[in-house]
């Protein structure tokens, strides 16, 4: 059944992946365009990465932007981790119900809503907002998305083999080290690796919640952008998607590799 | 024995670690929106009263309650704009999300229907844009869609229209705008879903007579209902609250509530005002939640 | 502990008929249970387990010794693989006691008990080689690298994994799995191993050979095996004792002798191997012997059953294994216990014809016959009619 595919089946994926990556493609392409204007061809050129990289705030913002989303993707992924646990295997405790809702929220509320009620939340305690509330308040959101990850992955794991590792002598904590924690891996991997991006690319919690001093990366492009094109941009997005294709494939064909060794 | 109570404390600092973390960075600034909405504006700082001072006594407390009215939700009630914002928020994310399961069906079904080895390549294709940043995406609409941009010029060179089509900053370019950001998160429920169905049950509605569409129609779509609720329901949700697509692309004709409350904080500075939008927002969202709850919840009790 | 009537009348047998074998393949010199001096090493008392509303095991009491390997045997649901986790550890009882050489083992987790168990789907880590999967146990132990290397060394040639020791699990056939996980399970020692149904992912021929490679290292290593199965010829081939249950609850303790010849309820007697009931009764008899009428037969049966006490005219089923049955032509002159029918169905195994006879009633006996010689002049026939016969002793009466 699978295999041949139907001419509407593939032409369905033609267009959809044409129309899912033309804009992407677009930008690349301008971004080695020696003209300003979209509109003309002015040959090949790389001054838009040179300019980029002379663009003193935007590098900064870069730099500022990572730092945030490292430490959000650390202590996220911690956070996130420990409660898909409690929801897995601890079964029924007192409120549940509640750290499920609160763990579940973030992910449906819109970001301006989250943005606000950190930023009421700072104002109130009297904290300057800045690099740490940022932090604070990409950890709370994205930790969610890492729970959901991981939770995921718990579940379909194989109890048995814990269950044999206590059998054979130890510890629940040791069980959890040595056996559970090697085998989900990828998924705290992966948890780790949303986490990051989520951090990285969020713009309207970052503007609720940040102060002088910590302006991130989407927060400079987007003032940019409401100025009108800069084909500076074009050079950091590029430089972006570059980036990240060449992170997923690599992750793709060590999958791959991984597997082939796995079969003799 | 000291194990057990090992045991004990262990269970305690997972669940309560995330626990202690989320009540103070979700429900407490939860706690602050609603009580905010409740108060007044104010030319000083912060902007709002009455302040809450833990330390006043009970009477600071009784006056702290007293000063506390609804009149902020009665000007969002009787004020148009704010209804119109909620209208049509929700208008523009019930179509995109019509939008969105059109355009996202075919590719899905397509995907499912790929060779199992083109499969992981065919998901890492469609997770890929969501890698690269959600602004960066949005902004390159800016430069095909605007007046002078590559739309119009390949449109003007096939000589299909005389003059350039104002698409940028109408609700036209806000509906490309959302179905193209948001596709990934429609795409990925129902490819899931449509993956994992029988495809001997399509080889035995054919052998019992059914057509090839027939057999879609009846058999795979109903199946992959689940998988369009998750989609529909992953993608609404969000949309209703959504801010940078409608300001980057839409005009000022596209009202949606996000960009109300951004105006309402940033520019007009009314952050109690802000607060009751957010508390209206909420409301909206939760209705289509419980409903989706009540809907699973009666898919799953038959069966125990 | 006194004598039972049974251990007394083997005595007695014994001596009045040096000649004959007890029954059943027993290692004549091991039999701590009829050893009234023997202390236990595993004693549940009055254990039960409840999941809300459900029993699973329910007030169960039983004895296992040292060096023995004991079966589980019982139907799905009967609350085997409950027993054997509450002995693991992994379930705590409702109610009663675990008690391992002479310690109350409530409250100990599983990974401070002295048990090892082998799990069915064998649980080996997947992200660990076989060394290091054999290994696991012994580091949890903090043992010095050398006691660990040599240990899982001496795991290797006992189950003769050698030429596998760096291999991954999925890189081992189901047989080869099944082997590491013994080997991992008992490079503690431990003083008992528990085995939950260790053979059911095996096909058939594989599965003979690991019972007796399983038997062969209980010996050498001298543990106490207790296993979980649902498999009856397995349970035979392997124990020296084994517990039926259904119900949760115990429904006979013995050799398999003994279960297979002695069944004590009508259940065990249909749960192990075939058998033929014939529903009967009592007219009378003395010294062991017994008259039973049964619409089965014209005349009516004389069975041997020393053991039971019967009134007249009480209802009995005699039950007899097809095996004890033989099939002839003519009638056998002055043989006890001859029924006569039409054959209905010959099934042909090779090693043994099975035929079903279908008696004028309208029952249905079944009889085997093992096919000594290569040649048959005048092979039996489907609707033929035949004599079945067998001998008082070679039925049993059932009461219950």
């Amino acid at each position: 059944m699978s295999g041949r595919l139907s001419r509407f089946n593939a032409a369905s994926l033609a267009l959809g992946f044409a129309f899912l990556y033309l804009p992407i493609l677009l930008l690349v392409i301008f971004s080695f365009n020696a003209s300003q204007l979209v509109t003309v061809w002015g040959g090949f050129s790389v001054r838009w990465y040179a300019a980029l990289f002379r663009n003193e705030a935007l590098l900064e913002a870069a730099w500022v932007t990572i730092r945030i989303a490292f430490l959000t993707a650390c202590v996220a992924t911690l956070l996130g981790t420990l409660a898909a646990i409690a929801l897995v295997r601890y079964g029924r405790f007192r409120g549940r119900t509640l750290l499920t809702g609160m763990i579940y929220a973030p992910m449906v509320m819109p970001e301006v809503i989250t943005g606000l009620s950190l930023l009421l939340l700072f104002v109130a305690i009297g904290l300057d907002r800045g690099f740490w509330t940022v932090a604070l308040a990409h950890i709370t959101f994205t930790m969610c998305f890492v729970t959901v990850v991981v939770q995921s992955r718990l579940l379909t794991f194989d109890r048995s083999l814990e269950e044999a590792a206590l059998d054979l002598g130890a510890t629940p904590l040791r069980a959890f080290l040595t056996v559970t924690l090697p085998l989900i891996a990828p998924a705290v991997a992966a948890g780790f690796l949303l986490a990051f991006t989520l951090s990285l690319d969020d713009l309207v919690i970052a503007s609720f919640t940040s102060g002088p001093g910590a302006t991130t990366l989407p927060m400079r492009i987007y003032s940019q952008v409401r100025l009108g094109v800069t084909p500076e941009i074009n050079a950091a997005s590029t430089l972006l998607v570059g980036f990240v294709t060449v992170g997923v494939t690599a992750a793709l064909l060590m999958r791959r590799a991984a597997r082939a060794q796995a079969d003799f | 024995m000291g194990g057990a109570l090992r045991a004990r404390a262990g269970r305690l600092v997972v669940i309560g670690l995330p626990y202690l973390w989320l009540a103070i960075f979700f429900l407490l600034p939860f706690a602050i929106v609603l009580k905010l909405s409740m108060s007044d504006p104010v030319t000083a700082q912060p902007p709002y009263a009455p302040v809450l001072d833990w330390r006043g006594g009970p009477g600071h407390w009784r006056n702290f309650l007293l000063s506390l009215d609804f009149e902020n939700f009665e000007t969002l009630w009787g004020d148009d704009l704010y209804w119109s914002a909620a209208v049509s928020s929700v208008r523009i994310a019930l179509v995109s999300t019509l939008l969105l399961l059109l355009v996202g069906y075919p590719i899905a079904h397509g995907m499912a229907r790929a060779a199992p080895s083109v499969r992981p390549i065919l998901v890492a294709m469609v997770i890929l844009p969501f890698w690269t940043s959600f602004l960066i995406r949005v902004y390159a609409w800016i430069g095909i869609l605007k007046p002078e941009g590559l739309l119009n010029q390949v449109l003007l060179w096939l000589g299909l229209i005389s003059e350039p089509l104002s698409i940028l900053n109408t609700q036209t370019a806000v509906y490309i705008g959302i179905v193209y950001a948001y596709l990934p998160f429609m795409i990925l429920p129902l490819y899931s879903a449509l993956e994992r169905q029988d495809p001997t049950l399509l080889e035995a509605a054919q052998d019992l007579g059914a057509r090839p569409s027939k057999a879609f129609w009846t058999i795979t779509v109903p199946l992959s209902m689940p998988g369009v609720i998750a989609g529909a329901l992953l993608c609404f949700i969000p949309i209703v609250g959504e801010f940078v697509i409608p300001d980057l692309l839409g005009g000022s004709d596209t009202l949606m509530i996000g960009r109300t409350l951004w105006s309402e904080f940033f520019s007009n500075r009314d952050w109690p005002l802000a607060s009751a939008v957010a508390i209206a927002m909420l409301l909206i969202i939760v209705i289509p939640i419980v409903v989706y709850r009540e809907i699973e919840a009666q898919r799953w009790e038959p069966r125990q | 502990m006194s004598l039972t009537l049974r251990e007394v009348r083997t005595e007695l047998n014994a001596r009045a008929q040096p000649a004959r074998s007890p029954i059943g393949a027993v290692r004549r010199s091991f039999a701590p249970w009829a050893d009234p001096s023997a202390v236990p090493l595993i004693r549940l008392e009055n254990l039960t387990k409840r999941f809300g509303a459900t029993i699973a095991v329910n007030d169960l009491t039983l004895d296992i010794f040292e060096r023995e390997f004991f079966c589980l045997l019982g139907p799905s649901g009967c609350g085997k693989s409950t027993l054997m986790r509450l002995l693991a550890g992994f379930e705590q009882p409702t109610a009663g006691r675990v008690i391992l050489a002479g310690a109350d083992l409530a409250g100990v987790p599983p990974y401070r008990r002295p048990v090892n168990m082998m799990f069915q789907s064998y649980a080996l880590f997947p992200h660990m080689n076989v060394v290091k999967n054999i290994a696991y146990g012994l580091k949890q132990e903090a043992l010095p690298r050398a006691e660990i290397e040599s240990r899982v060394q001496e795991m290797l040639e006992l189950a003769q994994l050698e030429p596998l020791a760096t291999r991954r699990p999925d890189q081992l056939s189901g047989g080869q799995r099944q082997r590491v996980a013994l080997a991992r399970s008992l490079a503690k020692r431990p003083k008992v191993l528990l085995l939950d149904e260790p053979l059911a992912a095996l096909d058939k021929k594989l599965r003979e050979e690991t019972q007796f490679e399983l038997m062969d290292i209980q010996q050498r290593l001298g543990t106490t095996f207790l296993m979980v199965t649902h498999d009856q010829d397995e349970a035979m081939t392997v124990a020296d004792r084994i517990a039926v249950m259904d119900g949760g609850r115990l429904v006979q303790v013995a050799t398999p002798g003994e279960i297979y010849e002695q069944p004590k309820t009508r259940f065990i007697a249909e749960f192990v191997g075939d058998i033929n009931i014939l529903e009967g009764r009592v007219m009378g008899g003395e010294g062991g012997l017994w008259r039973i009428e049964t619409p089965m037969a014209e005349a009516p049966l004389a069975i041997r059953d020393s053991d039971k006490a019967l009134d007249t005219g009480q209802a009995v089923a005699v039950a007899v294994r097809p095996e004890k049955i033989t099939v002839c032509r003519a009638k056998p002159a002055g043989a006890s216990n001859v029924i006569e029918g039409e054959v209905w169905d010959i099934g042909y195994l090779g090693d043994w014809t099975v035929y079903r006879v279908r008696l004028d009633g309208g029952a249905i006996l079944r009889a085997s016959v093992a096919n000594a010689s290569r040649f048959v002049e005048r092979p039996i026939d489907w609707e033929e009619r035949v004599y079945l016969a067998f001998a008082p002793e070679a039925a049993i009466i059932l009461t219950r």
